[in-house]
């Protein structure tokens, strides 16, 4: 198993917002998450990856207790992640975004004084190629469309060379087409490195399409848990979506 | 590329002769200049590039300036050994107190440094035994070797293109460009494998070296100290500095120290009213100049484009 | 060590109380201007002065009329409050969609403009006003004296708060005001009209300070530099407090009232250091004051 969550519960002021979570995704599985909004599908992620603090329970990356780690040791031993919101550097452009990440991975950003435009041209050029902004590299990175800032928000993730990728909503707001092209790419990505993904979706496509477990959170709780086809069939989980088109 | 380097040393010449002039009066202006000039850049290097509002400089800056006054008054140190040590002492207190302040974000981490800053102004002001209190530090003289105004103009020239250099190569590394991916998301600069607030300490800990200097410097320069270099609006008035010039490059600051003093210098020889002045460009600033006197000239391509 | 005289002890408690309620009435002010519109407002203090020197104009105006200094208090108080309203809608409006730092240099852009533009109209000395004829004397308290005046400001302070309480409580506005300090961006989608509701708080906060100062006035020296010297005091009080927290803000106030006023008697030396330690120290274990609400994440 690449990632283990036991039990995890999280609550604000009173609210309960995940409560008592369970699941195990092997290596090199897709994985997705899928419930109404609110269901507490972001707060699990940032569970995960650090950003908050479990009130009970534990995590486990790789073998290693991640539980009490913070988000950026957690990001070293392997994990990538994409936020809800684009989360992009927008004032520096879309090379140095993703050459900040590599930088980074890479231990080189104690160094003080050699200039930094230097560093790792070739990989960031290459990591710019794979998520298909070839012609965008010299471009101030919050000018560019929406979809293009996802897309660099995958390159950022992807700079830092994760064994397992959460992404959270990465087609949210997208058009059709730009949904297909984001997915085959991040299809193939997977393919070839051999990654593991946990992804959270609204668009219920996109999940059926390459995930090959799906679960199902509802008010902080996983109601159910299954290959694509025994969610669709789930009498709970339609019950859930009753009035969710999409 | 080329023209922003031409620019460079055309200033440092003239800086360089300007004591040809044979006038105390410039030599004394570009010196105030020089070391206000290095104050606002290091603060910068928190506010600019870092993405930290800081309200409490005038603390490292007053650490720097009464540690190297009162080794060498009170306690026979050398110059060269005082200097050393205000610039550590400088570094020391943005350590301890930078440890404290990046637990907390936005106003609430404003607002500490603001305290912090105070406290240290509090303690020199009280301590009438050690610092004078608020009759002040008195007839600190200039070193052995530097005893001439024009002199220790020139020592400080060095000292401030040398620091200069400095914080420009640390700006332009990688280091410097984590900062500036610290100041656009922090969030996301931890899940790129950064501990940020490790990163954040340590800009802070370089802003408040070379605060240390520039304090230094200032209590030689000056000859005397007086807690209200401490005292709060002394911190607003770097910060001002700062945004005037153009917090977003990096010797913006320095133009931004230049202009106000030189300012500062005119109108106070007609009128007595230098803040209402200070208060209206302040103000025409953040509403017609957000990027500063340097960000306006960039905008109207009078520079061609640097690097950030 | 003397015992010092209960009476005595007292007195400068309510001296400290006294101080408090000033303390109280601009921090009011600046923090529901935080709490609703994100602003730090630098220049309150300035208010507070101008609220000061204007009572001392209406006050040398209407030399000999009954009432004047009523009057004069009326006067500046809301004079202030136009000011203020001035300041938002013309000014401070247009920055908004700016990033913080920007709003918070403006309004120190006008203590500075505020500041010389008191010293160019009412010049650089000192000046005062007597108090009104009603309020002139003193009481005994355990046989100490405690000018009548200042219990008058301490029922004032008291009064203002339990107005202020009952106005966010039991008052559609009130209601709003609350809403607006939770989540401001919900309330447009209300349909209410958020940029005549942050005119309306910046108003009701610079009246608080106008008053403040309008009433500080006849107890004390009415100088420059009063701006600067109460806007540090009005941050303690708010950090102590919690900043947008109404409670807090006098709980804040009469903590730090009692501080100052017992610290200078205690520790002369060190009571100056203490008020700024105690600032940060607040910051640094519970940064979001005694009442205030716990920071997000």
């Amino acid at each position: 198993m690449i990632l283990t969550v036991e039990k995890v519960k999280k609550s604000f002021d009173g609210f309960i917002a995940v409560n008592g979570v369970s699941l195990a995704i092997p290596k090199g599985e897709i994985w997705a998450i899928i419930g109404p909004n609110g269901a507490g599908k972001t707060t699990l992620f940032n569970l995960i990856t650090g950003h908050i603090r479990v009130n009970e329970g534990k995590l486990t990356f790789k073998g290693i207790d991640i539980t009490r780690m913070p988000p950026h040791q957690i990001c070293r031993l392997g994990m990538g992640r994409s936020f809800q919101r684009t989360n992009i550097f927008p004032r520096l452009t879309v090379f140095q975004n993703i050459q900040a990440a590599v930088l980074a991975h890479r231990g080189k950003s104690f160094n003080f004084f050699k200039p930094v435009d230097s560093f790792f041209r070739d990989e960031t050029r290459a990591l710019i190629e794979r998520v298909g902004l070839k012609d965008y590299g010299e471009t101030v990175s919050g000018t560019i469309s929406y979809g293009f800032q996802k897309q660099l928000e995958l390159g950022i993730a992807l700079a830092s060379e994760p064994e397992l990728l959460l992404l959270d909503e990465p087609t949210a707001g997208m058009s059709v087409k730009e949904t297909h092209q984001t997915m085959e790419l991040i299809g193939r990505i997977i393919r070839e490195k051999g990654l593991s993904l946990l992804f959270t979706e609204h668009d219920m496509e996109v999940v059926f399409s390459i995930a090959e477990t799906v679960m199902v959170l509802h008010q902080g709780r996983l109601i159910a848990e299954g290959s694509p086809a025994e969610i669709r069939g789930n009498l709970d989980v339609q019950k859930v979506y009753l009035g969710e088109t999409r | 590329m080329l023209k922003r380097n031409w620019f460079l040393i055309i200033i440092t010449l003239f800086l360089a002769l300007l004591p040809c002039t044979e006038s105390r009066f410039y030599i004394f202006l570009g010196t105030d200049i020089l070391i206000m000039g290095l104050f606002a850049v290091s603060l910068n290097l928190l506010l600019g590039y870092t993405g930290l509002v800081s309200f409490g400089q005038a603390a490292y800056f007053g650490i720097g300036a009464y540690t190297c006054a009162l080794l060498m008054k009170k306690a026979a140190v050398v110059f060269p050994l005082a200097f050393v040590a205000a610039a550590l002492a400088g570094a020391i207190g943005a350590l301890l107190i930078g440890f404290f302040c990046i637990r907390l974000t936005k106003i609430y981490f404003s607002m500490l440094t603001l305290a912090f800053s105070q406290i240290v102004w509090a303690i020199v002001f009280k301590w009438n035994s050690l610092t004078g209190g608020d009759t002040g530090l008195i007839g600190i003289n200039f070193p052995q070797y530097l005893d001439s105004s024009t002199r220790f103009y020139y020592f400080t020239l060095g000292v401030v293109v040398v620091s200069l250099y400095i914080l420009g190569k640390v700006v332009g590394s990688p280091f410097g460009r984590i900062l500036a991916t610290i100041r656009e998301n922090p969030e996301r600069t931890e899940f790129i494998g950064i501990n940020v607030k490790l990163f954040q300490l340590i800009a802070f800990m370089i802003s408040g070296f070379f605060a240390g200097i520039s304090g230094a410097l200032f209590g030689i320069f000056n000859h005397s100290l007086f807690p209200d270099l401490l005292y709060w609006p002394m911190s607003a008035e770097v910060l001002i500095m700062s945004i005037l010039g153009g917090m977003y490059n990096f010797l913006g600051p320095a133009v931004g120290a230049a202009v106000m003093l030189y300012l500062r210098m005119l109108v106070t020889s007609y009128t007595q009213y230098w803040p209402l002045i200070m208060g209206t460009i302040l103000a025409l600033l953040l509403f017609f100049f957000p990027g500063g006197i340097v960000g306006f000239l960039k905008s109207q391509r009078i520079f061609a484009k640097g690097k950030r | 060590m003397n015992l010092p005289d209960p009476s005595f002890l007292i007195i400068q408690s309510l001296s400290g109380l006294t101080y408090a309620m000033f303390l109280f009435l601009i921090a009011s002010g600046l923090s529901l201007i935080f709490g609703i519109l994100r602003v730090l407002n630098f220049a309150h203090g300035s208010l507070y002065m101008v609220g000061a020197y204007l009572t001392y104009s209406f006050v040398s105006l209407f030399i000999n009329a009954p009432g004047q200094f009523w009057w004069a208090v009326i006067l500046a108080s809301v004079s202030v409050a136009l000011i203020g309203g001035i300041i938002e809608r013309f000014f401070l409006s247009r920055l908004y969609i700016r990033e913080e730092l920007s709003q918070l240099l403006f309004t120190y852009a006008l203590v500075l403009i505020i500041g010389d533009f008191a010293k160019v109209i009412w010049g650089t000395g000192q000046l005062s006003i007597s108090r009104p004829p009603i309020l002139k004397g003193a009481i005994q308290i355990f046989g100490q004296y405690f000018p009548e005046y200042n219990i008058f400001i301490i029922l004032i302070g008291l009064g203002i708060a339990f107005i202020f309480w009952l106005i966010l409580n039991r008052t559609r506005w009130g209601r709003i005001i609350r809403a607006a300090a939770l989540d401001r961006e919900m309330l447009g989608s209300l349909g209410v009209n958020v940029s005549r509701l942050f005119t309306l708080v910046f108003i009701i906060g610079a009246w608080l300070a106008g008053l403040g100062g309008a009433l500080v006035a006849p107890i004390a020296a009415i100088v420059p530099g009063m701006d600067v010297e109460i806007i540090i005091n009005v941050f303690i009080v708010v950090v102590i407090g919690g900043l947008g927290s109404f409670w807090g803000t006098l709980l804040g106030a009469l903590v730090l009232g009692q501080v100052i006023s017992f610290g200078i008697l205690i520790l002369p030396r060190l009571a100056i250091v203490f008020i700024y330690v105690l600032m940060a120290v607040v910051l640094i274990i519970r940064p979001w004051g005694l009442l205030g609400k716990p920071l997000q994440r």
